[in-house]
Formats: C-alpha cells, sequence, structure tokens
C-alpha cells in the first residue's frame, strides 16, 4: 500500500471532528463554561483537520489520474466490500473545501448560537466527518454510508437552530433526499451483485450491459438530482435555506449542494457511459431550464436567502450542463464551478448572516444605503457578488466560461441557452447588490449598525483570497484535476465508440 | 436416519426449565416477595443456559422431533438475550407499578423455554408445544398489573385471538399431517419430494399454518391484536413481546417453510410476498397518524417484521441470512427504544403519549440521544445497524429479481422515515416539558447497550454476517 503521506490521512481527517465531538460530550459544568469550550474545542479540531487536509494539497500527485492516499481494510471480506479511503483528482478538491469551510462555520456562528452550544458544535463536527468520509471513500457502501449519514446533522441543524419554518423545512429536507437515495441504495445493490465488489477503482471499469445502464442511470438521477439540486425537484432548498442557522446554510450551499454534482461525476458517468451519453439531452434540457427559469425566479424574491439559493439552483445547473458535455473543457469547468460556487455561495450567506445578525430580518426592502456606514462589508459583497456574477478575474468567470467552452463543442445553442445565465445572473445579483448596499438610508434602524468586527473579516479573508485565487491563477487548481478528468474523458469516449462498434456489427 | 434419544441435546432446555421451577420455589418459600433476587437468579439461569446452547452437540434427538444445530443456536442465544434485557428492564417498573412479584421472571423464563423448543422444532408437534408453551406464559405476563383494567383486557384479548390462531395453526398441522402422513419435517420432505404431485389439501395446510405462524409475527392481515395489546401490556412485558417472541416466531418460519416446504417454494413465496408488502406498508402508513407511543411501536413492529419478511420472501440461502441479520439488529434497537419508554415517568407517574418527549433533549440529553440513535436507525439511516438490515434484507431478494418487493420496501421506508422522525422532532425542536424522574440505572444499562450496539454495528459486521451465513447453510443444507 503506497501512502504519499505516510500515514492513514484520510481516516484521520475521517474520523478526527468525531473524536472532537466526543471530547465536547465529556465537558462538565455551567452552561456558559460548557458553551465556551464547546466552541472553542470545535474551533481547534476543524482547524487542526483544515491544517492536517493541507497534506493532500502538497503531497497529491498531480499527473497521476487514480486514486491516491489510499487505504484498505478488510470489513466485510466475502462479500467484496472493504472500508477503503482514497482521493482522485476530482475528490481531493472537495475534501478540502469541506475542511476550510467548517472552521468559517463554527467562527460564523460563534456569537449568534447561544442555545444548546454544546450540541450544535458536535453536530457540525459530525457532520464534517460524514462530509469529508463521502468525498473520500472509495468505496461503493462507505460512500453511502456517508452520503446518507450527512442527511442526520443537517436535519438537528436546520430543525433546532432554524428559523420559523423550521420543522417544515428540515422534514422535507430529510425526505426529499432521503427518497431519493433510498432509490440509489438498490443500484448500489444490483452493481454489487453484477461486479461482485463495491471497489470504487474496480466499478469504474466495469462495463454494464446497456440495459441495466438505464436503470441505474435513473436511480442515481433520482438521487443525485434530489441534492444537485435539479429543476424540478429543487424545491426542498430554498426552504432549507432560508429556516437553516447562517452557518447551515453556508454548509449547504457550499459542500452538501456538491454532492449530487459529485455523484454525477464519480458514478454515473464513469460507471454508465452509454446510459450518460443517451440521457445527455435530458440532463442539459433539465440544466438549461434551471439556469433560466430558476434565475427568472431569483429575481422575483423578497427575500436575501431565498434569492441566493435560487441562484445556486441556477449555478448548479450550469454545473449539469458542464458534466454531460463529456468533454475536458465541460467536466473541468463544471468540478471547477463546484468549487468556485462552493466558496463564493458560501460567502454571500454569510454577507446575508452578517446584516441579519444586525436587523434580524432578510426582507430586501428593509435594506438601502448600507454603503455609507458599512464600506467593508458593502466592498467584501461587492466582491462576491461579482464573483457570483462571474466577472472576469473572479472565480467564477473560470468554471462558467469552460463549461460554455465545453457546451459550445456539443452544440451552439446549448451554449446559447446556457449563457443566458451569466446575464440573468447579472440582474439579479446586482439587482440585490444595488437595493442593500446603495441607495438612501431612510430606515432608522440602519443608522446606527455596525461594520465589520475583525471576527467576521477574519471569516471572510481567507474566502476573498480564493476567490482571487482561483479567478486569477486557476492553474493551481485545475492543475489537480487535469489528469483525472482527460483520463476519464478518454475512457468514455472508448466506451462509448465500443458500444457503437458492437451495434453495427451484425 | 437415526432414530436415537439423544436427550442431551435439549440440555439448555431442560437446564432453563429446572432453573425456572427451582426459582418458583425459591420465590413461595420466601418471604417477603423476593421479586429482585428471582430476577437476578433468572439472569443467572439465562447466561448460563446461554453458554449450554453454544456448547452443546448438534444434532437430532428424540426420535426426530428435536434439532439441534447452528440455526437453533444462533435463534437462541438472540432470544436469551432478548429475554435477559427484558427481565433487566422490568426490575424498576414492576416496583414503580407495585407489581413486584417473584411470578414475573419465572413466567419470562418459562416463555424463554417454549422458545427455544420453538427454535429446535423438528416435528409439527414439537412446534406446536413450544408455541403454545411460549404463548401461555405471554398471555399470563400481559395481564400481569392485574388490578389496571387495561392489562387484564390486553391479556384477554391476546389470549382469545391467539387461542383463535392456535386453532388455525393446527387446523393447518392436521391438514398436512392427513396429506402427507407424517408430522415430522425431514420426512415430509421426503414425502413431498415431487412438486408437481402436491394435492390441493397440502397447499390449504401450508397456508393455514402460515396463517396461525403471521399472527404470532403480527405481520398484516393477523396484526389486529398487536396495537391494543401493546398498549394494554406492561411497557416491560410489550418490549419483551416486541423481541423474544418476534424472533421466535421468525425462527419457526423459517425452518417449517424451508425445511420441510422449501422446495415447494412456487407455492409459498407468493403469500409471504403479499404478507410482507401488506406488513411494510400498513407498518409505515397506520403509523403515522399514532400519538401513543406504545401503539406508534406496535405498527413499527409490524412493518419491520414485514422487512424481515422479505428475506424469507426470495426463499434463499441469502435470504435467510439477511433475516438472521435483520432480528439481530432489531432486537437491540427495539429493547433500547422501550427502555427509554420505560424511562417517561413524571412524579411517578408513567407515561406513553409521544408529546410527553417534548424537549427531551434539554431536560435528558442522554436519554433524547440514545432515543435517536434508536429511531434514525429503525428508519434505516446508515451508519447504524438498522441500515445494514435492511441491507441484507433487500441484497438477496435484489438478486432474485424481485424488484416490486425491493422497491415498495425502501419506499414505505422513507414514509416509515416521516414518524420516526416525528419522535426526534419533538425532542429536539419543541419546547421542553418538565423533566421525568431520575432513571433508574437498571434502565440506563439496556438503553446505553442498544445504543451503543446500534451505533457500533458497522465497525465490526463480519463476525455476525459469518455467523448468520453459518446458521443460514444450515437451512438449505
Amino acid at each position: 500500500m503506497t501512502n504519499a503521506a505516510g500515514f492513514p490521512i484520510l481516516s484521520l481527517l475521517t474520523w478526527l471532528p468525531v473524536a472532537g465531538g466526543l471530547f465536547i460530550m465529556t465537558v462538565r459544568g455551567t452552561d456558559a463554561v460548557i458553551a465556551s469550550n464547546a466552541r472553542w474545542a470545535a474551533l481547534w479540531t476543524s482547524l487542526i483537520t483544515f491544517v492536517l487536509s493541507l497534506v493532500l494539497w502538497v503531497r497529491f500527485d498531480q499527473s497521476n489520474p487514480g486514486y491516491q492516499f489510499q487505504e484498505s481494510l478488510a470489513w466485510l471480506p466475502e462479500f467484496g466490500v472493504g472500508y477503503r479511503m482514497g482521493v482522485d483528482g476530482i475528490s481531493v478538491l472537495f475534501v478540502l473545501l469541506s475542511t476550510a469551510l467548517v472552521p468559517v462555520c463554527i467562527l460564523a456562528s460563534w456569537d449568534t448560537i447561544q442555545t444548546r452550544v454544546r450540541e450544535y458544535m458536535l453536530a457540525f463536527l459530525v457532520l464534517e466527518t460524514m462530509m469529508v468520509g463521502m468525498f473520500s471513500a472509495q468505496d461503493f457502501v462507505v460512500f453511502y454510508m456517508f452520503f446518507e449519514g450527512v442527511l442526520i446533522p443537517m436535519f438537528l441543524i436546520i430543525g433546532v437552530w432554524g428559523g420559523p419554518r423550521r420543522v417544515y423545512a428540515s422534514f422535507k429536507f430529510f425526505l426529499y433526499t432521503l427518497a431519493g437515495s433510498i432509490l440509489m441504495l438498490l443500484a448500489l445493490l444490483a452493481i454489487w451483485l453484477y461486479a461482485g465488489t463495491t471497489d470504487l477503482a474496480v466499478l469504474m471499469h466495469t462495463p454494464f450491459p446497456a440495459r441495466m445502464q438505464f436503470w441505474l442511470f435513473l436511480a442515481f438521477f433520482a438521487s443525485f438530482a434530489v441534492k444537485v439540486p435539479m429543476w424540478p425537484v429543487h424545491t426542498w432548498l430554498p426552504d432549507a435555506h432560508v429556516e437553516a442557522p447562517t452557518a447551515g446554510s453556508v454548509i449547504l450551499a457550499g459542500v452538501l449542494l456538491k454532492m449530487g454534482a459529485y455523484g454525477f461525476l464519480r458514478f454515473s458517468v464513469p460507471m454508465l457511459p452509454d446510459a450518460s451519453q443517451s440521457f445527455a439531452p435530458l440532463m442539459y434540457a433539465l440544466g438549461v431550464v434551471a439556469v433560466i427559469y430558476t434565475s427568472l425566479v431569483a429575481f422575483a424574491q423578497t427575500d436575501m436567502k431565498k434569492l441566493i439559493a435560487y441562484s445556486s439552483v441556477a449555478h448548479m445547473g450550469v454545473v449539469v450542463i458542464g458534466i454531460f458535455t463529456f468533454n475536458v473543457q465541460g467536466i473541468q469547468g463544471a468540478l471547477f464551478q463546484m468549487l468556485s460556487h462552493g466558496i463564493v455561495s458560501a460567502a454571500l450567506f454569510l454577507c446575508v448572516g452578517v446584516i441579519y445578525d444586525r436587523i434580524h430580518t432578510r426582507d430586501i426592502s428593509r435594506y438601502g444605503g448600507l454603503a455609507g456606514r458599512m464600506p467593508a462589508y458593502a466592498l467584501f459583497f461587492m466582491l462576491f457578488t461579482m464573483a457570483s456574477v462571474g466577472l472576469p478575474g473572479t472565480s467564477g468567470f473560470v468554471g462558467e466560461f469552460l463549461v460554455l467552452v465545453g457546451a459550445f463543442k456539443v452544440s451552439l445553442y446549448l451554449a446559447y441557452l446556457g449563457s443566458f445565465g451569466m446575464i440573468l445572473g447579472a440582474v439579479y445579483m446586482l439587482y440585490l447588490y444595488r437595493r442593500v448596499v446603495f441607495g438612501t438610508l431612510t430606515r432608522d434602524d440602519l443608522r446606527g449598525i455596525l461594520d465589520l468586527s475583525p471576527r467576521e473579516v477574519a471569516i471572510f479573508a481567507p474566502l476573498i483570497g480564493l476567490t482571487l485565487w482561483m479567478g486569477i491563477y486557476p492553474t493551481s487548481f485545475t492543475a489537480f484535476f487535469d489528469a483525472t478528468v482527460s483520463a476519464m474523458v478518454q475512457q468514455h469516449v472508448a466506451a462509448v465508440a465500443g458500444t457503437k462498434l458492437a451495434g453495427i456489427a451484425p | 436416519m437415526k432414530l436415537a434419544m439423544n436427550w442431551s441435546l435439549a440440555l439448555p432446555e431442560i437446564v432453563l426449565a429446572c432453573c425456572a421451577m427451582a426459582i418458583l420455589i425459591f420465590g413461595v418459600l420466601r418471604k417477603p416477595d423476593p421479586a429482585f433476587s428471582c430476577t437476578m437468579l433468572s439472569l443467572g439461569a439465562l447466561m448460563l443456559v446461554g453458554v449450554l446452547t453454544v456448547s452443546t452437540q448438534h444434532g437430532t434427538a428424540y426420535r426426530g422431533l428435536f434439532v439441534m444445530d447452528g440455526f437453533a443456536a444462533y435463534m437462541k442465544v438472540l432470544i436469551l438475550v432478548g429475554a435477559g434485557l427484558t427481565a433487566v428492564l422490568a426490575l424498576d417498573w414492576n416496583v414503580q407499578a407495585g407489581i413486584s412479584r417473584f411470578e414475573f421472571p419465572v413466567l419470562i423464563l418459562l416463555s424463554t423455554i417454549g422458545m427455544m423448543v420453538m427454535c429446535s422444532a423438528s416435528s409439527l408437534m414439537t412446534l406446536y408445544l413450544g408455541l403454545e408453551l411460549q404463548s401461555l406464559a405471554l398471555y399470563v405476563l400481559c395481564a400481569f398489573d392485574r388490578d389496571n383494567v387495561r392489562s387484564s383486557e390486553s391479556g384477554l384479548k391476546f389470549f382469545v385471538l391467539g387461542a383463535l390462531a392456535s386453532g388455525l395453526l393446527l387446523y393447518g398441522i392436521s391438514l398436512a399431517y392427513g396429506f402427507a402422513g407424517t408430522m415430522q419435517f425431514g420426512e415430509l420432505r421426503a414425502a413431498l419430494g415431487d412438486p408437481a404431485g402436491v394435492s390441493a389439501g397440502l397447499v390449504v395446510g401450508i397456508v393455514f399454518i402460515i396463517a396461525g405462524l403471521a399472527f404470532k409475527l403480527s405481520a398484516v392481515p393477523f396484526h389486529m391484536w398487536t396495537p391494543d395489546v401493546y398498549e394494554g401490556a406492561p411497557t416491560p412485558v410489550t418490549a419483551f413481546m416486541s423481541t423474544a417472541p418476534k424472533v421466535a416466531a421468525i425462527a419457526l418460519l423459517l425452518r417449517a417453510l424451508e425445511v420441510p416446504f422449501g422446495h415447494l417454494g412456487t407455492q409459498w413465496t407468493g403469500i409471504i410476498v403479499l404478507v410482507s408488502i401488506a406488513s411494510m406498508l400498513l407498518g409505515s402508513l397506520a403509523a403515522i397518524g399514532q400519538s401513543n407511543i406504545k401503539r406508534l411501536m406496535a405498527y413499527s413492529s409490524i412493518g419491520h417484521m414485514g422487512y424481515a419478511l422479505v428475506g424469507l420472501a426470495v426463499n434463499t440461502e441469502q435470504g435467510v441470512r439477511g433475516v438472521l441479520i435483520y432480528m439481530v439488529t432489531y432486537v437491540f434497537m427495539s429493547a433500547g427504544v422501550f427502555a427509554c419508554i420505560i424511562a417517561m415517568r413524571r412524579r411517578g407517574r408513567s407515561l406513553e403519549r409521544i408529546s410527553d418527549l417534548s424537549g427531551l433533549a434539554t431536560t435528558d440529553p442522554g436519554l433524547a440521544l440514545a432515543m435517536t440513535v434508536f429511531m434514525f436507525s429503525m428508519a434505516g439511516i446508515p451508519p447504524f445497524s438498522g441500515f445494514f438490515g435492511k441491507l441484507y434484507v433487500f441484497l438477496p431478494a435484489v438478486q432474485a429479481g424481485y424488484w416490486t418487493l425491493a422497491v415498495i420496501g425502501v419506499l414505505t421506508s422513507v414514509v416509515g422515515a416521516y414518524y420516526y422522525l416525528r419522535v426526534i422532532k419533538v425532542m429536539y425542536f419543541d419546547k421542553a416539558e418538565p423533566a421525568f424522574d431520575a432513571r433508574s440505572p437498571s434502565v440506563s444499562f439496556v438503553a446505553g447497550v442498544g445504543a451503543l450496539v446500534t451505533t457500533l454495528f458497522f465497525v465490526f459486521p463480519a463476525p455476525l454476517v459469518a455467523a448468520a451465513q453459518s446458521a443460514a447453510r444450515v437451512l438449505f443444507g
């Protein structure tokens, strides 16, 4: 077993947060002592996890398209199921994204969460374990466990610390995603029985019969489309976002939304090439509808969080289009857009959180003229608005541009319709920004509003750095998935060509 | 077949029967009522018998009426665990309810003997004897709180309906005997060697046998008694009913269908598929409207039996393996849930409404966490054991191409997730009610054991899977 880190780093990253959580559970004392200890312990655990995860950044071999940092333990040996961990070019950056966003979330909840702080921090650490485990799983059963396990802490975070309609939102979130993923469980069983193993490295190269691919694709689609979320099964997302506490929205938009697209890229495209090819028009159609329709819906929103939630659906529509172009640019663009959206939408939800903490409303019309009172905030908010719109020089541009290049190779009309997203995105984001930040300060309660505190600046600083870095020098990120994506595209082309040949042969 | 007596193969049952009688005599002679020491002695007896069960030789005894094999040993150990956990649960409850009498553990032991005989039954007559011994002790246990109208009603209801089911079963047995000329499983199998030559009368007999056993299993459409009996019986008895007897009934059903009638699968799998689907549907849909947590658990157990039967419907070794794993996860979850329900007590009064759990997460975080674990596990969410139970019953269903069964199964589990989530919602999202009385250590112990097994099952599933595999192989050997 070769492991560039020299120790089982992926398991450590996965289970360290839970260990921190167990430590938090043991704290005794008054409520204030417990709350303070829980905050610091959670922050340190997540920071240590993040620093450890940088080992992946440094030691990852960018020229190797396969799995790295592999670990393997016998788990159910007679069934070909093992506790296998490993990351490749597609997943490594998502592990880093998860470990980077959790400390941000914990800092963002530092003062706003005052009830049941211990349970809150515990939920976040468990959530981190589930997310990191899911992205590092190299075994389908292990993946599935983490994939569904994510629901448990997120359900509690929305339901316990959420807004007025939190019960409705948390149930909708849980049952929607469970209904989708439970069908994937059947697909998982079928694959397991067919291939005799659940090792993803083997499954990637297992050809499945065309008819089986068709049904497997539908089962995967049920699961991942809800997670992405794709139109028309996106309706859980605005509710979940609006009701979730700020940090919950951040992690939901930042990481959880990527699980669906990651699933398409990890399972549907490489394992089911023929079905993916034949379903691609449907995916394009749904992607385009998501881009145009939800952009228009976003424009009509009066609640800031809802607006950003709908914009997430639109951006993820772009990602889906990119994945199903099956060319290097499209898939790289989709991956880049996922990472960029993970940072930018997380930051946008934090921006909403900042003023919500001060005024306790998310109604756009209640704001206006903040630029005078909050110059630093206005600057940060503008940067993230521009990144969301896709201004060159910010991370949002690179991903959308690559996806459109990829889409152009497939069809002119697809690129044409997909690019509507950029225009409409500019419309609703600038509209939001203008109404909140510019204009005249008319409300009395806004006159006394304070600019960002040092803690808030500390939260935003790394996100700003990343947004600009990704926009100005994207190669440091694309280099990670270059080799893997190229190999995946080659394999896809070969598989589809092989099927065509087989179809022509008598 | 060598028809020797081999009485030593039944040593666990004999020892347990002797222990039960000795404890009974001890309880009668000793004043004041030695309920606590009798429970402790019973636990000792259960452990001793557990060791004996594992170490007893395998073979056929009593001229083919009784069989001891890996399958029986697996099920018996599980039954003993279930009975032991229940006996612990009853300790505190009975004191609080003023029914702390030494007969309680003795009745549990007697019922356990019946269940163990059921697991080892190798003839329709042994099957019936074991079933009746188990049931009679259970009827009395249901009515154990005899001054309480609900408890007496529950016992009576259970008895009347149980007797009806036993009648159905006996009728089925007599038909099977009449058409096959023997009651022993091995001979039945040989006599029915040619599936084509099976008479309609025998099929009717099988149907009656399945109906009688489905009643004991509380599978739809023979579930009517379950919610009322579960609600009325003292909670530890409900805990007992939902664990050990279910295991025994499943064991009996597996052996009775797989050994003598296994090759007639086409004649009976259809019935099991229907019963399974109906149980899953009813268990998930009917539970939604419940406000009493014991009734909720009754419907939940109906649903769980539906899932377990998926494995039987498939009629393969992998299917039976799935059922065996499912029952292990179910016993620990169920015992744990009832431990939590027993802890629901405010100023000495026991509570049963789901809304009484309001805000438990703030008043008793430990109990709320345990209950949450059980609820997520029952809903089949990984990484808890309930997920693995479902995984192993749906795996053979998919393998054998029972797609309808598998799809209905997973979809009903989403519906079921709704009411399990509702319990969590009440505990975590709602405003706190006054705190419950302090938990007794016995209740905390059972809830803790259940939660630990349920949570950590995923770490080492392999040994249990291997054990279930070898137990399942026996039936297909």
